[in-house]
């Protein structure tokens, strides 16, 4: 049965486009059939951390008007068939996207796909508010820092009263993303441990990813780091999440990445 | 920096990051849980002052500010001013006389109390302005 996953955070530049991405390709990878939709209408990325910018013809917005077919607007992957990608209108703005456009385009998404991942813009307003409104499952992505986490709360705050699910009296399933987590900072008290967001936001935690150059080298290729650079520390914490999303229970580890002596020695990577 | 200090941890910031976000939040989930609840009141005064003036609902503004102790909930209501001749609440006169056209303000400034317990005189009708105020006590945690 199709399940309705949002990657949500509040506020912006934490890596819900770099997690929608990451964990839409580990997913995909694993056998599942899966589609994610840009909601940032206006402001769309996901088609370029996903290499896909020169293939969008049609868009969310063309399918919610009746402009184009869902299936002419979907992108498949290049390098996982499974994997498919419906971009936001990067013309239109967010007013442009109705409820009931929305739920049209998701139940049809259902019958197709495992996953729909819908990735949500920064911020509470009508774009934010659409991705999460039909979840089944959420995604709070989130740093360790004091403003990420304080947006987090508002966030669980509005998955827990503005989905169809709440609506419905249902518990929507919550989940933590920790993202650009540095445990030798965390470890000197320079940074908030994964204790404390755990604490204060208390949701359970589906990964750990850690602050790695890895992430930017994967966007800069327009690739998801867990294609880019699978055996990567951030890409393994994806790989785990989406094995926990699955239903498997595994330990939680804060994934590293080897580093030689030279580098050990200079702080930086060697070549 | 003598040797001590050099093989110290330096100063640990993540604790207090984690206090201030703890008070802040516990303050935020009460406020903002219910945040709909100005939006309530706002509909409400307005169905109450409809009932006694023509006024649009824009022209009613409700605004809560949080002070450390206690906490302002102020209602603005701006009645077109021929309404108001029989108006026996006390208005900002001098204004709105000198102004020929500008319509009546109706301030009520209530301040809230912010932890139940500390039920100190700023509470009630005591200050120069409260003579214009309609004390409201807000229940600190209601409909929990």
């Amino acid at each position: 049965m199709a399940k309705v996953l949002v990657v949500t955070s509040g506020k912006g530049g934490v890596g819900k486009t770099t997690s929608t991405a990451a964990l839409g390709a580990a997913l995909a990878q694993g056998g599942k059939n899966v589609v994610l939709i840009d909601f940032d209408v206006g402001l769309r990325n996901l088609d370029l951390v996903m290499g896909a910018e020169r293939r969008v013809v049609y868009d969310l917005i063309n399918v919610v008007n009746g402009d184009a077919k869902l299936a002419q607007a979907l992108i498949r992957d290049k390098r996982v068939p499974t994997l498919s990608l419906l971009p936001a209108s990067q013309t239109r703005d967010k007013d442009a996207l109705t409820d009931e456009g929305v739920s049209q385009v998701i139940e049809e998404l259902k019958e197709k796909f495992d996953w729909i991942i819908c990735d949500s813009p920064a911020g509470i307003e009508r774009g934010a508010t659409l991705a999460m409104r039909h979840a089944d499952v959420a995604i709070v992505v989130t740093n360790p820092e004091v403003s990420s986490v304080r947006d987090s709360d508002r966030i669980i705050g509005l998955l827990d009263s503005k989905t169809v699910m709440a609506e419905r009296g249902e518990q929507i399933e919550k989940h933590l993303l920790l993202t650009r987590y540095d445990a030798a900072r965390a470890e000197r008290g320079e940074m908030l441990n994964i204790e404390d967001v755990l604490e204060i936001l208390s949701i359970p935690l589906l990964g750990i990813v850690p602050e790695s150059e890895e992430v930017l080298r994967a966007s800069n290729v327009g690739s998801p780091v867990t294609l880019a650079n699978a055996a990567s520390a951030p890409a393994r914490a994806y790989f785990d999440a989406a094995r926990r999303l699955n239903g498997e229970t595994l330990d939680m580890t804060i994934p590293s990445d080897r580093k030689s002596l030279f580098g050990k020695l200079f702080g930086r990577r060697a070549a | 920096m003598n040797l001590i200090s050099f093989f110290r941890r330096p100063n640990s910031t993540a604790p207090v990051a984690r206090e201030r976000l703890q008070i802040l939040l516990a303050h935020e989930r009460a406020v903002v849980g219910k945040s709909d609840l100005i939006a309530i009141l706002q509909d409400e005064i307005v169905a109450v002052i409809a009932k006694h003036f023509p006024v649009e609902p824009e022209a009613i503004k409700v605004k809560m500010e949080r002070g450390d102790a206690v906490s302002t909930l102020e209602v603005e209501v701006e009645i077109p001013t021929p309404m108001c001749v029989n108006l026996t609440l006390n208005t900002p006169k001098p204004n709105a006389a000198t102004k020929p056209n500008a319509a009546t303000k109706l301030n009520v400034v209530t301040q809230v109390a912010e932890k139940p317990a500390a039920e100190k005189p700023a509470l009630g009708p005591v200050k120069p302005d409260a003579e214009q105020a309609t004390p409201v006590e807000l229940p600190a945690e209601a409909d929990g």
